[in-house]
């Protein structure tokens, strides 16, 4: 048993239904209880879609479990199969069905339904969200993948053509990294085939083989399938995640490679805003930030890769709730000298951070949570997804408009750098000063925020220092000193200062001690 | 249908007292009870909810609260694994080891609650014997309980129904002569329970608990003085319960609108005797406002058609205050569950003919629900948008539960929820 208050992912089946609603003209029959119905409103509410997810729910009760629920599941699927005419059907138990036992699979065979028919098995006490997704993509292209069918006439004319595997329902902006990507393609001459599973059908899962090559865009999802057309159909795929210019370019380079092109022309007409602002000199500010970042394991590997080489960062930390690609993240740590964190413990992550101190978090909305509460800036880059992750506006991750996307939503939480230098220059100013209201707000002295010692994390209760001291008071001078630090800066004096002088025992803090904790720290 | 019974005292008769009720089952696009927890912590504020059941679990309460909504929540998830499946002593070992984490956490907690959940029932494991168990261990720092919220057993609203009745056997006797006490069932916002309480001290009835408390220490007694009003109308364990400790049920509609609000008060104050006069001057200047506001609103809803989806059984007090006092016409009033018995009142207030169901065939429900073209839809999350996107004007039901909407000075809030959407929708096509 383990205590969570927040998941980071949803049990599998959600992951089945992604790929379900994902795709046309599949239908998944799902043995599950009253109450699970909840996971329809992650598609309609989160991502706002305009249509149900194609999946029916047995629906059965504490006094069916005695009768016949093994029935209850054939009735739903006869009759979703009659109602919605799909071309494949997926079915398979939520965590309480698992424990009954009935094989929604069995059952189903013996309804002799004129379509294929897909049984999933989705440990639901074993495995989450990601694994269901990846594992339901992976079962529906072994159940419907044709082998390829002759090339058409006018071979002469023909371009190499490709998949975009990985895209899904629910996904941490699927639908414009899509869109970006398959622009890119088109730009380089490679022809598309099918993408899956967003908008596929079941027939087109049949055409797969008709590919050169594939491209996979999320590894956590698509990977499986991947490697699976390529031992069937000898099918090469991209390893390279476009987000970021550099990454960009390294994917251009990849594709051009297994499609037979030039990559040269590509490369040459790509430009990036994103890579000229970061060079500009008011981007100065940003060289050396020290960010935490933790998501899926392909966002937070590709964050950090961005963080270190396109804005001159420094990462002090990478995590990802990925157990299954554990690996990638270990060896990203690697790369930065900084112990990688494997966790879906959102306490340990908190915990993390706090220690940490950074500067910026690059995280999912549970990390904007955590440094909302510790004060620290916050851009989110993975997946689980918010309603806020799925703009009005077309917002990709990846390409070369992804990574001005990157720059922009990375760089608004922070102060711009000419601004740190004016408040830094009319410091104590009359007028410019930290509990000065806003002009726009007609000036005057704000009341003292009560806020500055709510930016000290929260006591965490399991980081007990082994001191006779735990915890330091500050005296006038030293407190009349603190005020002289610019205010953006001041919660982390205070909270340096404070845990320098918990360290060596001391219970008082002087301007001795303020100077000594800034030399400790400072590097 | 219509059990032939001797009247204890008069049963209400008329409306929709005797009316069919289309019975369906299949496809329920309902919660199930752990969804109370939302609303149960917050009231409670001492108390935490630890579900021991799967990631589903965890994940249902998570995105039915709108996914993190304050800093550290007073719910979390026990979550069972492969490992617990394997053998039950040891699943008894690893709740132990998870309480016990969970409580040095949260030095500050009184009450815990071990809620049931779909898996933790299939694989029967005994909470009632885990908080037993618990509770001796932690007492008396720590009271531990236990319900379920399992969506085999329960429906949405139910899980309040089973959390309160889990906690009517620990309320204290009440003192024998103790003077008559009104207390006042359903979680409710504290708004709302410091109105019902200045008009309780206005009309003469002082003494006054709610339940559930603010705090877990502070829990009302029980006793054959204690008269009860049910605030909400999904109450029935609770109040069976409650009855059982010797209370008695007062019987009354619930205090949605004007209407129901006073003949909810009305009932208490003929248990307790205060005369009409008194009654109708405490209540007098809130019923002016109510209906003056009302009467706004009114123009916007006269002649409007509306469809009820099942899910917090709320559903028949609504219709009742929609048709009655907003006079909107009710296409269909569909409710989880059905308990004529606690809604006799209300059903004898709805309007003759109105169609009713119980249970539900989602598909079948929104074949009706589209042929019948009504001007609004209540309904779920799951089905909002997309019958947005049909052209539909829809309320999202949750909101209802979620929002303070009991007594006279909430009811134009009530109105304004189904006007609402028809403005906006009005406002866009402009």
């Amino acid at each position: 048993m383990q205590l969570t208050l927040w998941t980071y992912e949803g049990p599998p089946h959600v992951g089945a239904m992604r790929v379900a609603t994902a795709m046309e003209k599949v239908h998944y029959v799902l043995h599950a209880p009253q109450g699970d119905t909840y996971a329809d409103l992650l598609f309609t509410m989160i991502e706002r879609l305009q249509k149900r997810p194609p999946v029916t729910y047995t629906t059965f009760q504490a006094r069916d479990l005695g009768g016949d629920t093994a029935e209850l599941f054939k009735t739903a699927a006869r009759e979703a199969f009659e109602r919605f005419k799909p071309q494949a059907m997926l079915v398979g138990a939520s965590c309480t069905a698992e424990l009954i036992q009935d094989d929604p699979g069995g059952l189903c065979k013996a309804l002799n339904l004129p379509v294929p028919v897909v049984a999933l098995e989705l440990p639901a006490y074993q495995r989450k969200e990601n694994w269901g997704a990846s594992e339901t993509f992976y079962q529906l292209v072994r159940n419907l993948a044709k082998p390829a069918t002759p090339p058409s006439e006018n071979t002469e004319t023909k371009k190499p053509r490709c998949n975009i595997l990985g895209p899904t329902a629910l996904g941490f902006r699927h639908r414009d990294d899509l869109q970006e990507i398959r622009t890119l393609l088109g730009q380089m001459g490679v022809e598309l085939n099918v993408v899956a599973p967003l908008s596929a059908t079941p027939e087109d899962l049949g055409r797969l083989a008709n590919a050169d090559f594939n491209v996979v865009l999320y590894p956590e999802i698509a990977n499986l399938t991947a490697q699976w057309l390529q031992r069937t159909f000898g099918q090469p795929f991209t390893k390279t995640i476009p987000i970021g210019t550099g990454a960009t370019r390294a994917f251009i380079r990849e594709v051009a490679t297994l499609a037979g092109l030039d990559a040269e022309a590509a490369l040459a007409q790509a430009a990036s805003r994103a890579a000229w602002y970061a060079r500009s000199v008011d981007s100065t500010y940003l060289t050396g930030k020290r960010v935490f970042v933790f998501g899926d394991a392909t966002h937070a590997v590709a964050a950090a890769k961005v963080a270190n080489e396109e804005m001159g960062f420094t990462v002090v930390g990478i995590g990802t709730y990925s157990r299954e690609f554990a690996r990638e993240v270990r060896d990203a740590a690697k790369l930065y000298g900084v112990e990688p964190l494997i966790s879906d413990d959102y306490l340990e992550v908190e915990a993390r951070i706090a220690e940490l101190q950074p500067e910026l978090v690059l995280g999912t909305q549970m990390e904007r949570h955590i440094a909302k509460r510790l004060g620290v800036p916050c851009a989110v880059i993975s997946a689980p997804v918010h309603v806020q992750d799925f703009p009005a506006r077309y917002s990709p991750q990846m390409g070369f408009e992804g990574a001005n996307v990157l720059f922009d939503t990375w760089v608004h939480p922070l102060m711009m750098g000419l601004e740190e230098h004016l408040i830094g220059m009319f410091r104590g100013d009359s007028e410019f000063h930290e509990d000065a209201a806003p002009s726009h707000l007609g000036g005057g002295v704000m009341q003292e925020s009560p806020s500055t010692n709510s930016l000290s994390p929260a006591p965490a209760s399991d980081t007990v220092t082994v001191s006779v001291v735990t915890a330091a008071s500050w005296n006038p001078e030293a407190e009349k000193e603190l005020k002289k630090i610019p205010f953006f800066v001041r919660g982390k004096a205070r909270r340096n200062t404070e845990r320098y002088a918990v360290d060596h025992g001391l219970a008082l803090i002087t301007v001795e001690t303020l100077y000594d904790a800034k030399a400790h720290f400072g590097r | 249908m219509n059990a032939v019974a001797i009247p204890i005292r008069a049963v209400p008769t008329g409306g929709c007292s005797d009316a069919p009720v289309l019975r369906e089952r299949g496809q329920h696009e309902v919660f199930c009870g752990l969804t109370g927890i939302i609303w149960l912590h917050r009231k409670i504020q001492d108390a935490f909810f630890l579900v021991v059941g799967s990631r589903t679990c965890a994940h249902l309460i998570q995105s039915a609260a709108g996914v993190m909504i304050f800093a550290e929540p007073r719910f979390a998830t026990a979550i069972i694994d492969e490992r617990d499946l394997a053998g039950l002593a040891d699943a008894n070992t690893e709740l132990d080891r998870v309480v016990q984490q969970l409580l040095a956490r949260r030095p500050e907690i009184k009450l815990l609650f071990l809620v049931g959940s779909c898996p933790s029932e299939v694989i029967k494991l005994d909470l009632a014997r885990a908080a037993a168990r618990l509770s001796t261990t932690f007492s008396p720092s720590v009271r531990v309980l236990n319900y379920s919220g399992s969506g085999i057993e329960t429906t949405f609203t139910q899980g309040e129904d089973a959390c309160l009745a889990s906690m009517v056997p620990g309320l204290p006797v009440s003192a024998p002569h103790a003077p008559a006490e009104l207390l006042v069932v359903g979680a409710l916002a504290d708004v709302v329970e410091d109105q019902f309480l200045r008009l309780f001290k206005q009309m003469g009835v002082e003494r006054v608990r709610f339940f559930p408390p603010r705090r877990a220490s502070d829990m009302a007694p029980v006793g054959p003085n204690t008269h009860m009003l049910l605030a909400q109308p999904f109450l029935a364990d609770t109040a069976r319960a409650l009855q059982a400790r010797g209370a008695t049920l007062l019987a009354a509609p619930f205090p949605l609108g004007v209407e129901g609000t006073t003949l909810w008060l009305q009932a208490a104050a003929r248990a307790f005797g205060i005369d009409e006069a008194a009654f109708d001057a405490a209540v007098a200047p809130a019923t002016q406002r109510a209906k003056a506001a009302l009467a706004r609103a009114r123009l916007a809803l006269e002649g409007k058609s509306i469809f009820f989806f099942p899910d917090s059984q709320l559903e028949i007090p609504l219709a009742r205050f929609l048709a009655r006092e907003l006079g909107m016409r009710l296409l269909e009033v569909g409710t989880p569950y059905l308990h004529r018995q606690n809604l006799a009142q209300e059903l004898a207030l709805l309007p003759e003919g109105t169609f009713l169901s119980e249970g539900q065939h989602v598909e079948k429900q929104l074949e009706r629900c589209r042929a019948a073209q009504p001007d609004i839809v209540v309904c779920g999350l799951g089905l909002a948008n997309p019958l947005e996107s049909e052209g539909m004007t829809t309320k999202w039901a949750i909101e209802l539960v979620f929002t303070p909407i009991q007594g006279f000075d909430q009811a134009a809030d009530l109105a304004e929820l189904f006007t609402r959407p028809l403005l906006r929708r009005m406002r866009l096509a402009a």
